[in-house]
C-alpha cells in the first residue's frame, strides 16, 4: 500500500534548485499516435482496419495481414504482469535522479505485451494489473500498471506523481478567482490538499455572492491581478511567480453576437485583450519562473491549464467573436506548451462546452455546472491527459469535429438562425 | 521438410583475431576495424589485394557501412556484406561467407566486427537502437538491456527454479577461464559470495550478471582448405550453421529462442550430437541467456538448466567447457564484436590456437549467436558446428 505523501518540508534556500531534466522524448510518427491518445486520455491501440489484429508497439504495417489501414481504437486495460524488475540503474539523467524504479512486462487481455512502468501497489508476478496511459513529463505516451483496483493514496506513489500534476502539497494561482467557476475551483484545488491558493481578483471592492466565504479558508490569500495590465501581472510575478507549481488561468471574457448584430470592435478587443492578451502576459511573466523550477522536488512546478472553449476549435457563429478569441488563445496555448515542455510543466487546455452562466443564458441544455467543471479539471491535474473537453456538448462537438470537422461547420453555421 | 542443404565441404574458417579490448577508446569504430583487417591479413601472410570478399559487423561505424569501409581501407572487392545483427553477427557472416567462398563469388573474405566506446557512446546506442526500442522501452527508466534481461532473469528463476548461486556459478566459471586469456578486460578472480553481494542493477541482476561495455574488434577469414593449406595456416571446418529470426513471436516472454526451432537440423547435417560436442561458446551478455542456450541446443531439456548447472564445472579443464575465453561477462563487449568473441573462440579452440584456457582434445566445437534486443526479445539466433582441421 502506497505510503501517503508527507508534506515536504520547507525549501532551504540556500540549496541548488534542480534543474529539470526529461525522459527520451523522441518518438517514431506512429508512436505520436499513443501520446495522441494519451493526451485525451484514453487508452488506445493500433488495430488493423482489414484484420482486426491488435499491435504494439506501434508500427506503419499490420503484423499479421502486412495491411497499412491501422487505426487507433479504446482497448481493454486489463493485463498480467508477467515479470517485474526494480531498476537501480539507468543511462539517462532524468531516471537516474529517480532512481530506483519500477518497471513490469505486462500482457495485455487485447494481446499485444507491453513494457509499464509499474505502480508500487500491484503485487508481484505473476499478477492482475490494470493499464492506463499517461503522459510523462517529456509530454510522451507512457504506460502504467496500475494496480486492478484503486489502493489507498495511490496517488501518491512516487512514480506515478512523475506522470500526474496532482495539486496535493503544491501552490496554486487562479487567476480569476470571483467568476462562479473561479470560486468553485478554489475550493475543489484546496480539497484536493492545494497547500496554498492564490485567487486573484481584479477588483478588490466587488463583493460577488459566495466569495466571502472563499477568503475565509486558510489556505486561500487573495491577490490583485489584472490580465489587461501587463504591470499588475508583473507585479504579481515578481512577488509570488517563484512559488507556483500550478497555475490555472480562469480569466474568461464572454460576450454574445458574432460579426452583424455588433457595431464596432470594441468588445471583440476586449475579450481578445482578456482571453489572448491575458494570456501572453500572463506566460511571459509567470512561465520562465515555473520553467526553472520543473524539477523542484516533489513539489515542482508542474502544470499550466487554460480555460479554453470547446468553441475554439470550430466557430460557433451565436458566440462569433469570442470563438475566435478562444481560437486564438488555444493556438497561443500550443506556443506555450512547446516553451514549457522541455521544463517538464505540462500545458492543459480545457475545452468546456458552455458553462451554465448568464453569458450562455439562452443556449438551451445540457450546460455544464462551474462546480462540475472544477471537479473535472482538478481530475485532470491528477490524471495524465493534456487535453480535457468536460461536459456533454464538448464530448459531442469533439466528437462531430474529429469525424468530420467541414460538417460541424456546417451544423454550426446553421444554428444561427 | 525441404530439400536437404549442400554442406560445407572444403570450405574452412581461419586466423582467429581479437584487437585487445579497451573500455574506453578516443579512436572510431573504423580504427578498431582497420586493426582487425590488419592482424587478419598479417596472420594470413596475404596483402589487401589477395582479399575478394568482406562481411562488416558494427554499430559505432555509422554514418558508414561496409560500403565506405571500402574506400576508407583502400579495398577493391567483389563481394560484400554489411550484418548488423548484434550479437549474432559472428554465426551469420560465417555462413554467407561460406556460401560465397563455396560458389566461386569470392576466393578469401574477411569477417570483421568491432566498435568503438566513447564515453557516452553506448547510451547513445541504447537511445536510438531500434524504432521499437525508442518508442517503447527506452523511454521506460532508460535502463537498456539490463531491464529486458531482468524480466527474463526473474521470470527463469520463477518458473524454472534456478538460483542466483546457479548463474553465479557460470559467472565464476567464466572469469577462472578469463584469467587465462590475455585479452580478458576482468583480470581479478569473482568468488561467488562477491557475485551474489554485488551491486544490484536490475532485480534480480547484479553487477556481474552484466557485461561490460567497450571498445575492441575480433575477425577471421573464411577460405578453401586447399587454401589455407597453401598459406600454411591452422583451420576449423565448418561442419553446419543455423540462423533464425524472430523465432516464437506468440509467446509472451522470450523463455525459448530460435536454436529450439533448429537445433534439429544443426545437429543433423553436422552428423553429431550435443553429447559429441567438446566446447561451446554461448552468447553471454547475461548468464540468463546462457543457460537457455544450453537448454535450446539441447545440452539439457527446457527448465532442467540448474540441474545441469549444478553438475558441470564449465571452466577448460572441467565438465562442459563453456566461453572458454571468458565470454564476454569476463573478457567486455565490444558491441558487434560480442557477436564474433564465441566463434573466435571455438576457431582457436578447435584448430589447436587456444591463447588461454585451453580444452584439451577439442575436436568439435559449438559456437552459438544471439543478437538485438528490438522490443521485448533478442531476435536473431544462430548456432555453428566446427570441427578440428584434420
Amino acid at each position: 500500500m502506497t505510503r501517503p505523501l508527507v508534506r515536504p518540508p520547507r525549501k532551504n534556500p540556500i540549496l541548488r534548485t534542480r534543474l529539470p531534466t526529461l525522459p527520451p522524448g523522441l518518438r517514431s510518427r506512429p508512436a505520436l499516435g499513443l501520446t495522441a491518445a494519451a493526451a485525451r486520455g484514453r487508452f488506445e491501440l493500433q488495430v488493423c482496419r482489414d484484420c482486426g489484429a491488435v499491435q504494439y508497439p506501434p508500427r506503419e504495417a499490420c503484423h499479421a495481414c502486412l495491411s497499412r489501414r491501422l487505426d487507433w481504437r479504446a482497448q481493454d486495460t486489463g493485463g498480467e504482469l508477467l515479470s517485474e524488475t526494480l531498476l537501480r540503474h539507468s543511462n539517462e539523467v532524468f531516471s537516474r535522479e529517480r532512481m530506483p524504479w519500477r518497471l513490469g512486462l505486462v500482457k495485455l487481455d487485447c494481446g499485444p505485451v507491453v513494457v509499464a512502468h509499474l505502480h508500487g501497489d500491484c503485487a508481484g508476478a505473476p499478477s492482475r494489473v490494470r493499464i492506463s496511459l499517461h503522459l510523462d513529463r517529456a509530454g510522451q505516451a507512457a504506460l502504467v500498471a496500475l494496480p486492478e483496483k484503486d489502493s489507498p493514496n495511490m496517488a501518491d506513489d512516487r512514480q506515478l506523481r512523475e506522470m500526474t500534476c496532482d495539486p496535493k502539497f503544491r501552490k496554486v494561482l487562479i487567476t480569476d478567482a470571483k467568476t462562479p467557476l473561479g470560486q468553485a475551483l478554489v475550493e475543489a484545488v484546496v480539497a484536493a490538499g492545494a497547500d496554498l491558493v492564490w485567487a486573484g481578483q481584479t477588483e478588490p471592492w466587488k463583493k460577488p455572492p459566495g466569495f466571502e466565504r472563499l477568503s475565509a479558508i486558510p489556505q486561500v490569500s487573495l491577490v490583485p491581478l489584472d490580465l489587461t495590465n501587463s504591470r499588475s501581472v508583473k507585479d504579481l510575478a515578481g512577488e509570488i511567480g517563484g512559488r507556483i507549481d500550478i497555475l490555472i488561468n480562469t480569466a474568461d471574457y464572454h460576450r454574445n453576437f458574432g460579426i452583424s448584430a455588433r457595431d464596432g470592435v470594441e468588445t471583440a478587443r476586449a475579450e481578445i485583450d482578456i482571453n489572448y492578451f491575458g494570456l501572453l502576459r500572463l506566460a511571459q511573466d509567470f512561465a520562465p519562473a515555473m520553467r526553472a523550477r520543473g524539477a523542484d522536488g516533489q513539489t515542482s512546478a508542474v502544470a499550466w491549464v487554460n480555460l479554453l472553449s470547446i468553441f475554439a476549435l470550430s466557430n460557433f457563429p451565436p458566440h462569433g467573436t469570442y470563438s475566435a478569441s478562444k481560437a486564438a488563445a488555444l493556438s497561443l496555448a500550443q506556443c506555450l506548451r512547446a516553451e514549457l515542455g522541455p521544463a517538464g510543466v505540462r500545458v492543459i487546455n480545457v475545452f468546456p462546452g458552455p458553462i451554465d452562466d448568464e453569458w450562455n443564458q439562452t443556449l438551451p441544455p445540457p450546460k455544464i455546472s462551474p462546480a462540475r467543471l472544477a471537479a473535472d479539471i482538478v481530475a485532470a491535474l491528477r490524471g495524465g491527459a493534456e487535453d480535457v473537453y468536460p461536459g456533454d456538448i464538448a464530448q459531442d462537438w469533439l466528437a462531430r469535429w474529429r469525424d468530420n470537422p467541414k460538417a460541424l461547420e456546417r451544423e454550426l453555421a446553421a444554428q444561427q438562425l | 521438410m525441404s530439400r536437404s542443404r549442400t554442406g560445407y565441404d572444403d570450405i574452412v574458417v581461419t586466423c582467429p583475431v581479437t584487437v585487445p579490448y579497451v573500455r574506453y577508446s578516443i579512436h572510431g569504430a573504423h580504427w578498431f576495424l582497420a586493426a582487425a583487417l590488419a592482424e587478419l591479413l598479417k596472420d594470413a601472410g596475404l596483402g589487401k589485394d589477395r582479399l575478394d570478399g568482406l562481411t562488416v559487423s558494427s554499430f559505432t561505424l555509422t554514418p558508414d557501412t561496409a560500403v565506405g569501409l571500402t574506400q576508407h581501407l583502400g579495398l577493391t572487392l567483389r563481394w560484400l556484406d554489411h550484418i548488423p545483427m548484434g550479437g549474432a553477427c559472428g554465426i551469420v557472416a560465417l555462413r554467407r561467407a561460406a556460401r560465397a567462398v563455396q560458389s566461386g563469388d569470392a576466393n578469401v573474405v574477411a569477417c570483421i566486427a568491432g566498435d568503438t566506446n566513447h564515453t557516452d557512446s553506448f547510451r547513445l546506442n541504447l537511445a536510438t537502437f531500434s524504432q521499437f526500442a525508442r518508442d517503447a522501452v527506452y523511454p521506460y527508466g532508460s535502463g537498456g538491456a539490463n531491464a529486458s534481461f531482468a524480466f527474463l532473469t526473474a521470470y527463469y528463476m520463477r518458473s524454472y527454479g534456478v538460483t542466483r548461486e546457479d548463474f553465479g556459478k557460470i559467472c565464476v566459471a567464466q572469469r577462472a577461464n578469463a584469467l587465462k586469456s590475455p585479452f580478458a578486460l576482468m583480470k581479478k578472480p569473482l568468488t561467488l559470495d562477491e557475485y551474489l553481494s554485488a551491486r544490484m542493477i536490475a532485480d534480480p541482476l547484479r553487477l556481474y550478471d552484466c557485461v561490460m561495455p567497450c571498445a575492441g574488434a575480433d575477425a577471421f577469414l573464411v577460405l578453401r582448405r586447399a587454401e589455407a593449406e597453401k598459406l600454411g595456416l591452422p583451420f576449423a571446418r565448418i561442419l553446419s550453421t543455423i540462423e533464425r529470426h524472430n523465432a516464437f513471436p506468440d509467446d509472451p516472454i522470450q523463455y525459448r529462442g530460435g536454436w529450439a526451432l533448429d537445433r534439429d537440423e544443426l545437429y543433423a547435417q553436422a552428423g553429431v550430437g550435443p553429447k559429441d560436442i567438446d566446447v561451446l561458446a554461448t552468447y553471454d551478455d547475461y548468464p540468463v541467456i546462457t543457460l537457455m542456450q544450453i537448454e535450446d541446443l539441447g545440452f539439457c531439456e527446457k527448465g532442467e538448466a540448474a540441474d545441469f548447472t549444478r553438475k558441470h564445472s564449465f571452466t577448460a579443464d572441467g565438465s562442459f567447457p563453456l566461453n572458454t575465453s571468458g565470454g564476454q561477462l569476463s573478457v567486455g563487449q565490444a558491441g558487434a564484436a560480442g557477436g564474433f568473441l564465441g566463434l573466435v573462440e571455438v576457431i582457436r579452440q578447435v584448430s589447436g590456437q587456444a591463447l588461454g584456457a585451453k580444452v584439451r582434445n577439442a575436436r568439435l566445437g559449438l559456437a552459438s549467436g544471439f543478437g538485438m534486443i528490438n522490443y521485448d526479445r533478442g531476435l536473431c539466433s544462430g548456432a555453428a558446428i566446427l570441427a578440428a582441421g584434420q
